[in-house]
């Protein structure tokens, strides 16, 4: 309609990215998820390294164990990360633009020569540099305590699964960022957007598990007579479960770190002839069965940040 | 009356703009030469803001075209934006950050080298005045050190024209002064100037040109002295006192003369474009009449801007 713009949306876009990254890290509001972040993972992780030592030996794959032990009142590192990550995100991104909108910086801002893209864009890149930086940190960390505390250092395949545990867990909280900055650009006041994120994350955290099998139930009922019609409910509970980024990340947890995953889905006896129980797949087929888990996220991450950017682009800069 | 204007750096023609059904600019034709202060008039909600919106590219328009600098805000939003500084109502910095800091990321955004970027704003800090006060945070400053560094902001990207809307809303009368200062400053630099504002008398005094705006259109647009002469009908307001005489009836053929309004018994206001007081009181006596005062002023903007929106319903949506 407009024709042709000149000038590259690109301009501004690390100046941007930077400042918002150094903002984050001075903020009192993320030094405090940070510290509950790192206190919940350091606590697992050593009720984890007590647990492993009473049964030293058993497992190829010792290492990984520090992730998903977990030890009785504590959760297991992964769960653990699985709850947090999101808080994490919120927190970054909840107020990108309508904070922007009550500190009345967005036109003067936006009357830089520099286009709304950068803008946005920029603010998500700068809070996925934070997160990307966080999590290295804690893995980093965990990996440190381990190599401290159970005396013996990580082999390469365990380092390759943790990082692409690493990999998946940046790409889930990429969705929580998208999803917050979303909110911040449709919702005009920065507290109403920050109870939308955190309502959504109730819901897929502890609401969803609950819903799936009922709306399952629902939409496949199970005919006693036809044992298929079973299969096909619990493929639509699966389906409909996996709607929610956190079971995805589960599931990559799950095959990444425990190498003897074999599948996510129903498995019959018929696929296991042969096999050998409990043995750990090659990294290169576990990686192979997270795949989806990952598209999966990462897709779902675009899609939440075209719709933020479709709004920001549509809204007029009057308030 | 729309007077020619040379080297214009601003064009609109028949500019429009609606949110939804609410039609805020609708058909604006203006023209500003280079080096010109421009002032923009009108009650709130009769386009103003949105007219400056659409002149920097921050709004679309729905019609109508639009030149600065020989550029269009539309297609070469960046070029424009590097050479127009935009000072906004209400204007916002980040609070954590330093005075310093906040230009120094403005500057980094306009794409100015860290070191011309420190000359540029230490200058800048130096002109508004704030110098003392860069690594302070912004949470802490007044208002009219915002408006101060608001300015500083278009200093430091050597703006070619500056746009700046209200900047002395709210500002105690001090601060007013000051910020009119600068202002000044920046227009005796050959900076072309676009402001708006409600204060009538300070417009009158800063602007070679102004527009009065009603209902998203111009009304009335050219010099003040222009417009005094077109909408009261002359430069010089007297007010005649005078007893046992029926003044309309006396100057009904008087030269000059363009209207006599009623103020009370024994009182009019009589508007003209010369000083014709010698006339009415040789017209008052020799009618018979007993002249007891007259005083004499210029025709200032306020009046032309009551004049102009008398009976015009106040406070439309904003």
């Amino acid at each position: 309609m407009t024709g042709r713009r000149e000038g590259s949306p690109f301009s501004g876009l690390s100046t941007v990215a930077l400042k918002e990254a150094a903002d984050h890290m001075n903020s009192a509001r993320i030094h405090l998820v940070m510290l509950l972040v790192l206190l919940t993972a350091v606590g697992s992780v050593y009720a984890a390294i007590g647990q492993i030592k009473d049964t030293l030996g058993e497992d190829q794959f010792l290492f990984l164990r520090l992730f998903t032990t977990a030890k009785e009142p504590l959760p297991s590192f992964v769960s653990f990360l699985g709850f947090l990550v999101p808080l994490v995100a919120i927190a970054l991104g909840f107020d990108a633009i309508n904070g922007e909108y009550n500190r009345r910086t967005l036109s003067r801002v936006l009357s830089q020569p520099i286009y709304r893209d950068a803008l946005l864009t920029g603010k998500f890149l700068g809070a996925l540099l934070v997160i990307a930086i966080c999590l290295l940190t804690l893995w980093l960390l965990v990996t440190g305590m381990g190599i401290l505390l159970l005396g013996l250092p990580p082999g390469g395949e365990e380092i390759a699964r943790g990082l692409a545990f690493l990999f998946a867990t940046f790409a889930y909280a990429g969705v929580w960022l998208a999803v917050a900055m979303a909110f911040s650009t449709v919702v005009r006041s920065p507290a109403t957007s920050a109870l939308c994120a955190l309502t959504l994350w109730l819901v897929f955290t502890v609401f969803w598990p609950m819903l799936a099998p009922l709306i399952a139930g629902w939409v496949a009922p199970v005919d006693l007579l036809d044992p298929m019609t079973a299969v096909h409910q619990i493929n639509v509970q699966q389906g409909l479960s996996r709607i929610s980024p956190n079971v995805l990340h589960g599931e990559a947890a799950l095959a990444l770190l425990n190498p003897a995953t074999r599948s996510l889905g129903l498995l019959f006896p018929s696929q296991l002839s042969g096999a050998l129980m409990g043995a750990p797949l090659p990294l290169s087929s576990s990686l192979g069965l997270v795949w989806p888990q990952i598209a999966g996220m990462i897709a779902a991450l675009i899609v939440l940040f075209t719709i933020a950017y479709v709004f920001f682009q549509r809204q007029e800069i009057r308030a | 009356m729309n007077a020619q204007v040379e080297a214009p750096v601003i064009e609109a023609r028949g500019l429009v703009k609606r949110y939804g059904g609410f039609t805020a600019v609708n058909g604006i034709d203006l023209t500003i030469g280079k080096g010109e202060v421009f002032g923009l008039l009108g009650p709130n909600g009769s386009g103003k803001t949105t007219t400056i919106l659409l002149l920097l590219g921050l709004t679309e328009p729905s019609g109508g075209t639009i030149r600065v600098l020989g550029l269009d805000p539309l297609r070469q939003p960046l070029s424009v934006k590097r050479r127009v500084g935009y000072l906004p109502d209400q204007i916002g910095f980040y609070e954590h950050l330093s005075a310093g800091e906040n230009l120094a990321y403005s500057a980094r955004l306009a794409g100015l080298s860290s070191a011309e970027a420190g000359k540029r704003i230490a200058d800048a800090l130096q002109r508004v005045r704030l110098s003392d006060v860069r690594d302070k945070r912004v949470s802490a400053f007044s208002r009219g050190m915002r408006q101060r560094l608001g300015l500083a902001e278009v200093l430091v990207k050597g703006s070619e024209i500056a746009i700046l809307d209200e900047p002395t809303s709210g500002l105690d009368p001090q601060s007013t002064q000051e910020l009119l200062e600068l202002i000044r400053e920046l227009a005796a630099d050959g900076v072309t100037i676009v402001l708006s504002s409600h204060l009538l008398s300070m417009m009158q005094s800063l602007c070679d040109r102004v527009a009065l705006f009603r209902r998203g259109r111009i009304g009335l647009i050219g010099k003040v002295s222009e417009l005094t002469a077109d909408v009261l009908g002359g430069t010089h307001v007297v007010e005649v006192s005078a007893g046992g005489v029926d003044l309309p009836a006396v100057l009904k053929d008087a030269p000059h003369v363009s209207t006599v309004t009623p103020l009370s018994a024994g009182r009019w206001r009589v508007d003209a474009d010369a000083d014709v007081r010698a006339d009415i009181a040789r017209r008052v006596v020799t009618a018979g009449g007993a002249l007891s005062e007259m005083t004499i002023r210029q025709s200032s903007l306020d009046e032309v801007y009551v004049r102009f929106f008398e009976g015009e319903e106040h406070d439309r949506a904003a």
